[in-house]
């Protein structure tokens, strides 16, 4: 088990970077914590898969150093780092029964068969995996498999921490569900550092005590679940989170009215911007709501589409020329003649050239 | 314009990949077959093409008889999963490529070409090779040219699945446009319930080689005809408990019982199975009439805004969807609240009895 420090660390792919622009992940300082689970987000390109090789050793940053504990593996090959890799397609030996790929890696090492006996035992219990230990992996479905990779990581003592590529990738949606399940109680169990490469941001969300948010090679925000979702830092996050993410609306303000293209929007807070700043604002379509007749504080949209999905519907209302999505709570009916759009105010954030306002940080 | 399959079975040695079905789809439609991995999809789908010749049955398109004609000689397209483009030529000439092999001329191919790449965004990328692009972008090349096609029969197999969660969720949004600009049968695979109910259309529930139900998308999410159509069509997974009604009581697990309430007391005495959806369960009793369930939380996934709580309940393992953080320890004993107005009945073959009264819209 380790706490992570990724000091001063930045990659770029090119012999001798010029700027910014060159660097596929840009310099970051972070301490990760031991025992925790972090999820790294993004679309391809961002840069996520660049970092975890880092930490794992298949890559050799160009500034920085990698610390486990304090002490300085960026040097060090991947073997030596004591990590565990679970990555997309399951790695398995399909000859071999289920207890001799858990006891692969530890065989390898020359442990005694007493050892091995009590680690595999110890492994499979953990993983649900008793009942199968006899059988050739050959026949087992992807998501065991997948826990059979995982499983001959953990096998071995003193692991510093667990990697994750995309694990879930070949994993149809019911088993996706169990197996994310049995991870999150696996991490309580083991306490192992987890660190999660994800684009899905279910999948993020549902396993990480903290989120990295990734976009064009920069962390723009590490975070709770909680405070991507209620905060974004920026409107990236904002509308890469949630599904459909964030309306993000281009507005002008002064002191607490917001206006979007001459209707007004009041707001819980009083800003005050330099001209030149493309100011917007942020607002969730959970925290959307429509209504027949005109609010207090209602604005005038009109219904293009709804999509019932099931769970909620989906409407996409035309707010003077922007797109607006709103949640629509099951249960309850919605047609075109819903023409007023109302903000839950305290859930509208304001984004100044992108980059979140704090609240209260301008009075 | 209008496909058929008649009687139709896929069978391979000594596995059976599509027993007897029957399934008709009609021009403009777009049709979703829903089903795992292996429950068939990609079989059914290489009969209708042409690709594979069904061991029995027929298919008729618009009536006639097309069972065994080759694919080279019908009207249609595929999409796969994996991005397929020719890698030297480049996006303008990808698209024009099945144009080009129909000998139409250079203004005509020019016309279709731009109309594609206007319908999925691909007008600036025109002169790149394929790989110079994203694989958003490349599978939108493998669409653009099963459109420009004009086939009267379009497949795609889990086109969405190599691509990146928020792209999907773009595509999909699209894709139900595209789909009825055109006039052509569109039949789409997927593993994802969610993917269906946003595309809409039909759904098609597969489960290892039959279809288990046929109807437009939201009647089948809400009226699966059995316990394996809903096991299909839901995500998160159903929650499941085996009860036995006797007179005013029903029972389950070890000796526990709640009144028959809703439409379950109207019931005749049996064995059936209640499923209810986990965004169908409630923390806080309301005021309502409600059942009341006790389970032992196993973990709590916390989405943002929501939390999955997963449940042990006797040997079932339960989902509860709320809105919310609630951050519950392992092992806390948790009660939560059913409205009877929201569950399912199977009885004992599993077909269904009671669906949840239907929402007004």
């Amino acid at each position: 088990m380790a706490e992570i420090h990724l000091k001063n660390l930045a990659h770029s792919y090119y012999p001798n970077p010029k700027g910014d622009g060159d660097y596929a992940l840009k310099k970051i300082d972070h301490v990760w914590e031991d025992g925790k689970a972090y999820a790294l987000l993004g679309s391809s390109g961002c840069g996520k898969t660049t970092l975890l090789n880092i930490i794992s050793g298949l890559l050799h940053p160009s500034d920085g150093q990698v610390l486990f504990d304090g002490v300085d593996v960026t040097d060090l090959p991947t073997e030596e780092r004591h990590i565990a890799q679970v990555f997309q397609f399951p790695v398995v030996y399909d000859t071999m029964t289920v207890y001799d790929n858990l006891a692969f890696p530890l065989r390898n090492r020359g442990r005694s068969e007493d050892l091995v006996k009590e680690r595999v035992m110890h492994i499979a219990e953990m993983l649900e995996m008793t009942d199968v230990l006899k059988f050739k992996a050959r026949g087992l479905t992807a998501d065991a498999k997948q826990k059979i990779s995982l499983g001959r990581g953990l096998v071995r003592e003193n692991v510093a921490a667990i990697l994750f590529d995309e694990p879930l990738t070949v994993i149809d949606p019911h088993l996706k569900w169990l197996l994310r399940m049995q991870l999150k109680a696996l991490h309580h169990r083991v306490n192992n550092t987890m660190i999660y490469v994800t684009h899905d941001q279910t999948e993020a969300l549902t396993f990480a005590d903290q989120v990295v948010m990734m976009y064009d090679g920069y962390v723009v925000q590490i975070g709770t679940p909680q405070e991507l979702f209620e905060r974004p830092a920026h409107t990236f996050v904002g509308y890469f989170i949630g599904s459909p993410g964030m309306n993000i609306l281009p507005t002008h303000i002064d002191g607490n009215l917001a206006k979007i293209n001459g209707l007004s929007v009041s707001l819980p807070d009083s800003y005050k911007f330099d001209a030149d700043k493309k100011i917007e604002l942020g607002i969730r379509p959970e925290f959307c709501s429509l209504s027949r007749e005109e609010g207090l504080d209602s604005i005038p949209v009109s219904i293009k589409r709804i999509e019932d999905i099931g769970r909620h519907k989906i409407a996409r209302a035309d707010l003077a020329g922007q797109e607006v999505n709103v949640i629509v709570p099951e249960g309850i009916s919605i047609t075109d003649e819903h023409t007023h759009l109302s903000f839950d105010a305290s859930q509208i954030n304001v984004y100044s050239n992108d980059w979140l306002v704090e609240r209260g940080a301008q009075s | 314009m209008s496909l058929s399959l008649e009687q139709v079975s896929k069978v391979s040695g000594r596995d059976t990949h599509i027993y007897t079905t029957d399934l008709t789809l009609e021009g403009g439609s777009l049709n979703v077959l829903l089903g795992p991995t292996l429950s068939g999809k990609t079989s059914l789908m290489r009969m209708m093409a042409g690709l594979d010749a069904p061991v029995t049955g027929r298919i008729l398109w618009n009536g006639d008889d097309v069972t065994g004609k080759p694919v080279q000689k019908r009207n249609v397209a595929m999409v796969y999963q994996q991005f397929i483009n020719y890698p030297s030529l480049s996006v303008y000439e990808n698209i024009a490529s099945p144009l080009k092999v129909r000998g139409l001329n250079k203004a005509t191919i020019k016309k279709r070409v731009n109309e594609a790449a206007d319908l999925l965004k691909l007008n600036d990328m025109l002169k790149r090779k394929p790989l110079e692009l994203s694989g958003g972008q490349q599978q939108r090349c493998a669409l653009a040219r099963a459109l420009v096609k004009d086939a009267e029969l379009v497949l795609l197999d889990e086109p969405l699945a190599n691509l990146d969660y928020k792209l999907r969720e773009e595509l999909r949004q699209e894709l139900p446009r595209i789909f009825t600009e055109s006039g052509a049968v569109f039949v789409y695979a997927t593993t994802e319930p969610t993917e269906a109910l946003l595309l809409g259309g039909n759904t098609a529930t597969m489960h290892e080689g039959r279809i288990t139900q046929f109807a437009p998308t939201l009647d089948v999410y809400r009226q699966p005809v059995d316990m394996r159509t809903a096991q299909v069509f839901s995500d998160p997974p159903m929650n499941y408990l085996s009860l036995s009604k006797q007179g005013q009581q029903i029972q389950f697990g070890e000796n526990q019982n709640i009144p028959a309430m809703g439409a379950l007391a109207n019931l005749p005495d049996a064995n059936y199975t209640l499923g209810f959806r986990p965004n169908h369960t409630l923390l806080e009793k309301p005021d309502t009439e409600v059942m009341n369930f006790t389970g032992e939380v196993n973990v709590v996934e916390i989405t943002g805004s929501e939390s999955f709580i997963h449940l042990q309940h006797a040997d079932s393992r339960w989902v509860c969807l709320t809105h919310g953080i609630h951050d519950i320890p392992p092992e806390t004993k948790l009660s939560l609240y059913v409205d009877p107005a929201k569950v399912y009945v199977f009885d004992a073959d599993g077909q269904l009895v009671i669906a949840p009264n239907s929402e007004v819209n």
